[in-house]
Order: structure tokens, then C-alpha cells, then sequence
């Protein structure tokens, strides 16, 4: 799981997580013996549709404010290191 | 005169700058040095000086932002490792609406790390302490934000609100925190944390200062497509008493979990909305009590979302040393966040993950459904529902850090409100002891409304807060 979260966990801060998450999953599953069968599912409170704005071309943020905020800019660009372990 | 001005509510000293009586350099020069004695670690920034000239309802009023909201130039962390140093391009649309109603940024408040906190201990830039007892926690996360308020360092402030995370701070810390209706206020250039809850709102010592920020920030903005402001607006308040309102108190809630002195403050609240000439009847809301098992599955499961974007690329800090992309993000990540972070993080992962997804946000996302339907039940036959904001006064330093779903059980009462997107306000009721005993503490008294009600609730939290009179301050009496 914290692979996929793109977390990088020592073992002792998993055994510790284990636990703690494992004590809040026994709280959060009381919710499996309500009786949801046709309840719809709520993803937004309130009732919206279609909100849009007209499509006018704007500028962006200068490309240099941008990459100043990077922690590795290079060539105009945000550098990374190669996705290809060495 | 310095002492004087820090007396003023937010409407007096406006009115008087206003009038050409007080000087916005002079009122801001009080304010600032009020916030330079921050002795409560509320502040991670402070604003040099008054900055803009914006003429409207809040010409020269200073107020206390919290870092969760973007600022043009001046850092702005969430109260994270990950974001130290960051300076946003762009300010939030809150801070700009109080700007051109003529406020000043005073500072950026200390706050639990991207807002997940019900203590402000997830701090990355240590915790704040309660203006009370500095022993306790302020409550959290728009922790920063209540202790400047209650502790006399700002005249208000704005926070956000997830699952309580105004209310409860402003229970901790003797002041009035109003989280509005979802959509009433534009969350853009706020740092997300839970997107489908997440709500700006005002922290300010009474009810009529609350309503003149509500005023400004609240509105329709073509930067936040889920923004929509508040029909009319708020205007004047007006109501003296509470004549023909029915106070709904929910059976569910009202369980053993509720601290002695936070149920007597509660219960003689109650007592003072009957002499008002409302009406106080116990309603069913059945799924309330499982607020905090939907809250902390789609809470995390959001925050897992949107929290994807710190990854050591764009802005922000990146690890050393990583020998490939994949492990550059690992180590940032696991650099970069707090213990709190991780776990929703983890959780929100596990909640999303294929196999789990219907089991946890599916069926989360159902009993908000329900608890909605609960509340709209309710708002047939009452005006409104209240609670006690938090079970409890606030707590001491590190009493729950150990243990997670005893923090999350703060939430308890604030929690269904978000879920169901309806306003809610916490207005000081009282001073009572704490469980384990000690100085007396501030208690809040909770009112929710119907969606896009807040002046009617506004106008009767107004006319309560009158009959309570409360004028406790933090290190006066009981001490």
C-alpha cells in the first residue's frame, strides 16, 4: 500500500501504521451493517449543473515564476532524475 | 490608546477608521505588535506593515490568514515540511475579496499539517499552544487562526473547515468560528485537503463580526466551478430574541461521550434559548453517529487524491540523493510529511484501492446520502439542530497523540454538518471544568442550519450569544 502511495515507510513506521490503521478500519467498518441498498451515493452537496465559463485565451504565468518555485529547474524545464534505475 | 484599539470588536474599529477617528497605520501599527508577542507559536508569518489601500466594509481591519491559503509572494506552507519556503504565484480568492474590501493580511497562522489535525500537534513547525492554558492544545487545524484570536493577537481571522476544523479551535479558545454552507465561499487558492467538505470561514470574537467577513468572502467565482456564494448575502443582523425558532437537539448525539462540565454548559445554553422564547425538542438523526466512520474514509480517500501533486517535481522540497524517479518520489514524500499526512494517506489509499473501493467509499459515500436525508428531516420541523461543538474542553499537550481514533473522535458532533454541506457556527456558552479536572475552560455551543440559511443562523446565534454575555478572557478569574 504505501508503494502505491509513493511512500517510502521504514519497517518499524509500518508495524506502528499496521496497527493504528488497523484499529481506525474496526471503527470505519461499522458502516457495513447499515442498510444501504438503493442509497444513492452523495459525491457533491450541492445542486449544481453545467457550470461553465466562457472560452476567452488568457495568459499563463510566465514560465521563469514557474520554475523558480521548482526544486530542480534546468533548461526551461523541471528536472528529474531518469525514471530508469542505473 | 495601543490597549484600547485591541478592544475593539472588528465592526467598532472599522467604523472608526471609517470616520477618520483612528488611523489604518495606527490601528495596524496596535495589531502588529500585539501578533510580535505571539508567545503561542499561532504565527508562521508576519506582514511588515499595512499593505494596500483597499477602500469597503474592512478598511484597514488586519487579519490573521491561515497557511493553508495562498498569498502572492509570501510563504505559504499547509503547516508543511513539504511546502517550507514555498511562495505561491497567485493569491486565493478569500484573501483577495478581504484585500478589496480594504483588510490588511496580518499573518499566516500556524495550522496542522495540509489541515488534518483536531490539536495542531501535526504541525511541522511545532504545535500551537491554547491561550488559556498553555499546557493544552488550541484545538485544530485552523489552530493558529483561533489561539490569535482568543489570545489577543489578531482581531479575526479565517480558517478552513473539513470535518470541524473551525468550530472546534473556536470552542478551545473562547471565540465565535463559522463554517458555512459548501459553496458559499470560493475555495480557490486554498490547498486542498478534502475537496467535496473543505469550506473557508471567518474566526472572530462575536457573532456581527463574523457576518461582516462572511460578507465579503462569500460569492460566486468563476476560479471555483462549485462556488456560488449566498443568495442576498448576509446584511445587518436584527433579531433580539428567539421567538417562534425551534432548537433541535439530536437524541444520537448525545451520548456518554460529552465531558460533565461541557453538558452543564450545554444543557443551562439550552435553558437560555427557552427563556429566549425558542423551542428546544430532541430529534432522531439516526446516521449522525456514523459520521466519523464515513468522515475518515472519504476524507482520506480525497486527500490521497489530492495530495498526489507533492511529488519533489514542480514546487516545493525534493529528497537528495534518489537514484531514480520512482525513489526520488518515495523519499520526498516520506521526508516531506508528517506521521498524520502518511497515515491518511495510507488510509485513503486502502479506501480507494480496487477490491475496497465499494466496501469503504462506496458505502461511505451512502451513509453521507443518509445522514443528509437525516438532516433535511429534521429542518422540516425545526429551524435549527445544536450541539456541544466538541465533547470535551480542550485537551492537554500530547494527551491523544498516541492515539488516532480518540483524535478523531473530537469531531464527533462537527463532522455530520460537513458531510451534508450545511452551515454551522460555535459561539462561546460558558467556562467549565475539564474531565480530569483543573481551571475552568471555554465550551462552545454548536448551531447548524439549513444549506444557504447563515443570516437566519447568523441572526439567532446573535441574539443567544447576547443572552449569554460571555466576556471570560484567557489568564483573567479562574486562572
Amino acid at each position: 500500500m504505501a508503494r502505491l502511495a509513493r511512500l517510502r515507510l521504514s519497517e518499524a513506521e509500518v508495524d506502528k501504521m499496521a496497527g493504528e490503521l488497523s484499529g481506525i478500519l474496526e471503527h470505519v467498518d461499522r458502516i457495513s451493517e447499515l442498510d444501504l441498498d438503493g442509497v444513492e451515493p452523495t459525491s457533491h452537496v450541492i445542486e449544481l449543473e453545467n457550470v461553465l465559463r466562457a472560452d476567452e485565451p488568457r495568459p499563463s504565468w510566465p514560465r521563469e515564476a514557474v520554475l523558480e518555485q521548482a526544486p530542480d529547474p534546468a533548461d526551461g524545464a523541471f528536472r528529474v532524475p531518469s525514471p530508469q534505475a542505473e | 490608546m495601543s490597549a484600547e484599539l485591541l478592544e475593539l470588536t472588528v465592526a467598532e474599529a472599522a467604523a472608526r477608521i471609517a470616520a477618520g477617528e483612528v488611523s489604518r497605520e495606527e490601528y495596524f501599527g496596535a495589531w502588529h505588535e500585539a501578533a510580535a508577542g505571539d508567545e503561542l507559536n499561532a504565527y508562521l508569518w508576519r506582514a511588515e506593515g499595512v499593505s494596500g489601500e483597499g477602500e469597503g466594509p474592512l478598511a484597514g481591519i488586519p487579519v490573521a490568514v491561515k497557511d493553508l491559503f495562498c498569498t502572492e509572494g509570501v510563504p505559504t506552507t499547509a503547516g508543511s515540511r513539504i511546502l517550507e519556503g514555498h511562495k505561491p504565484l497567485y493569491t486565493s480568492t478569500a484573501v483577495r475579496r478581504l484585500a478589496e474590501a480594504g483588510a490588511e493580511v496580518l499573518g499566516k497562522t500556524n495550522m496542522d499539517e495540509f489541515a488534518m489535525g483536531s490539536s495542531n500537534e501535526n504541525s511541522a513547525y511545532g504545535p500551537v499552544l491554547n491561550p488559556w492554558d498553555r499546557d493544552r492544545v488550541p484545538g485544530g487545524s485552523s489552530g493558529g487562526s483561533a489561539a490569535t484570536v482568543g489570545g489577543g493577537l489578531a482581531p479575526c481571522a479565517i480558517g478552513t473547515d473539513t470535518g470541524g476544523s473551525i468550530r472546534q479551535p473556536a470552542a478551545f479558545c473562547g471565540v465565535v468560528g463559522l463554517k458555512p454552507t459548501y459553496g458559499a465561499i470560493s475555495r480557490y487558492g486554498m490547498i486542498a485537503f478534502a475537496s467535496s467538505l473543505d469550506q473557508c470561514g471567518p474566526i472572530t470574537r462575536d457573532v456581527a463580526d463574523a457576518a461582516l467577513l462572511l460578507d465579503v468572502l462569500q460569492g460566486r467565482d468563476c476560479c471555483d466551478s462549485t462556488s456560488v456564494g449566498i443568495e442576498g448575502g448576509i446584511g445587518e443582523l436584527g433579531r433580539e430574541d428567539l421567538g417562534g425558532l425551534r432548537f433541535a437537539v439530536p437524541a444520537e448525539l448525545s451520548g456518554d461521550a460529552v465531558e460533565a462540565g461541557v453538558r452543564g454548559v450545554f444543557e443551562r445554553t439550552l435553558e437560555r434559548i427557552e427563556e429566549l422564547g425558542g423551542e428546544v425538542a430532541e430529534v432522531p438523526l439516526p446516521h449522525a453517529e456514523h459520521g466519523i466512520s464515513a468522515y475518515y474514509v472519504i476524507a482520506p480517500a480525497e486527500a490521497s487524491s489530492n495530495l498526489a501533486r507533492y511529488d519533489g517535481v514542480r514546487y516545493g522540497m525534493r529528497a537528495e540523493g534518489a537514484g531514480d524517479l520512482i525513489e526520488m518520489y518515495e523519499t520526498t514524500r516520506a521526508q516531506g510529511f508528517g506521521d498524520e499526512v502518511k497515515r491518511r494517506i495510507m488510509l485513503g489509499t486502502y479506501a480507494l484501492s480496487s477490491g475496497y473501493y465499494e466496501a469503504y467509499y462506496g458505502r461511505a459515500q451512502r451513509v453521507r446520502t443518509k445522514i443528509a436525508e437525516d438532516f433535511d428531516a429534521a429542518f422540516a420541523e425545526f429551524d435549527f439542530v445544536v450541539t456541544p461543538t466538541s465533547p470535551s474542553v480542550a485537551f492537554g499537550l500530547g494527551e491523544k497523540t498516541d492515539d488516532p481514533l480518540a483524535m478523531y473522535m473530537n469531531d464527533f458532533f462537527t463532522v455530520p454538518m460537513s458531510l451534508a454541506g450545511i452551515p454551522a457556527i460555535s459561539i462561546p456558552a460558558g467556562l467549565a471544568e475539564p474531565g480530569g479536572g483543573g481551571p475552568r475552560l471555554p465550551v462552545g455551543f454548536q448551531i447548524a442550519a439549513p444549506a444557504f440559511a447563515e443570516r437566519k443562523l447568523l441572526d439567532a446565534a446573535q441574539a443567544l450569544e447576547r443572552a449569554i454575555g460571555f466576556d471570560a478572557r484567557p489568564g483573567a478569574g479562574d486562572g
